[in-house]
């Protein structure tokens, strides 16, 4: 992997994935649009159903899947009226944000060619990115890291953990997936700075 | 309407110590497993304007401590500050200083 790099000329973002390795992005971008989308945000209670139908109201609680929960964290910690009210203001556009921003990543690795079924093992996707779609991919990578690693529990300091899983286990292949998705946020990092 | 008084200002008063703007409330960035250092610098940069040195410093106190207070202002500000760390995927809490 060699990741992402500033092009001299053009100053544009610059990255070259196997088929495969856009293949897998574009999967996981497309569960975590399938997630936030799906999922649906918990509206308030509504004593009156009238009420109900017509405020178009944003969830008050936090969310029960553990990956939501950490992408849509609790802005108050002690006070639950005010977190309540904060996420009412800002969940469904957090979501939406979120969600545009994984179906970007989608958007982008289709322009560059790789194709709805992935049948040609050689396929080489060569991406390009201008900075704002850059900083879009970053966040995105954020997004699919902290699901990664919520569905996996990972914690501080854990490698000896990860590295003593025998190969066999799946959530050995996942956690792979969630270090290489590091290592390419790296690169793209250094490349923005 | 309204009419002055003639009083005298405090004369050991000094410019920095006259706010009109308080700043009772705090932006928290949480520590957690999953963000790169060197992003979680990143954002701070990007996000704020620090410069590389304090992005880092306040980067190194979410590591170490737990968590850093990495802005301060009106509740509405720092409302905004939140949800802005939110879309970056960092966890951030605000309270009253």
């Amino acid at each position: 992997m060699s990741g992402f790099a500033r092009h001299r000329r053009s100053g544009r973002i610059i990255a070259t994935f196997s088929g495969f390795e856009a293949d897998l992005l574009r999967s996981l971008a497309s569960q975590l649009v399938e997630l936030l989308r799906n999922e649906a945000a918990v509206p308030q209670e509504h004593a009156d159903p009238l009420e109900a139908m017509l405020t178009f109201d944003g969830p008050t609680t936090a969310p029960d899947d553990p990956v939501l929960a950490r992408l849509f964290p609790t802005a108050y910690a002690d006070d639950e009226e005010a977190a309540a009210e904060f996420r009412r203001f800002t969940e469904g556009t957090l979501r939406d944000g979120k969600a545009g921003g994984a179906a970007t990543v989608i958007d982008t690795l289709e322009e560059a060619g790789l194709p709805p079924q992935l049948d040609e093992q050689k396929l080489v996707i060569d991406v390009e990115l201008d900075e704002p779609t850059a900083l879009v991919w970053l966040k995105s990578f954020t997004d699919l890291r902290l699901a990664l690693g919520t569905r996996l529990d990972v914690e501080q300091d854990d490698e000896a953990f990860w590295q003593a899983l025998p190969d066999e286990d799946p959530r050995s292949q996942a956690h792979d997936i969630y270090e290489w998705i590091g290592a390419l946020q790296e690169t793209l990092v250094d490349a923005l700075h | 309407m309204a009419t002055t008084s003639p009083v005298e200002v405090e004369p050991d008063l000094t410019p920095d110590e006259i706010t009109l703007t308080a700043k009772p409330w705090v932006t928290l960035v949480w520590n957690d497993p999953v963000n790169l250092m060197s992003y979680v610098t990143y954002v701070f940069r990007s996000y704020f304007g620090y410069d590389q040195k304090k992005a880092e410093k306040l980067m190194l106190e979410v590591h170490q401590d737990g968590r850093s207070a990495v802005s301060s202002g009106t509740r509405e500000e720092m409302e905004r500050d939140v949800q802005a760390m939110h879309e970056y995927g960092l966890w951030a809490t605000l309270e009253k200083q």
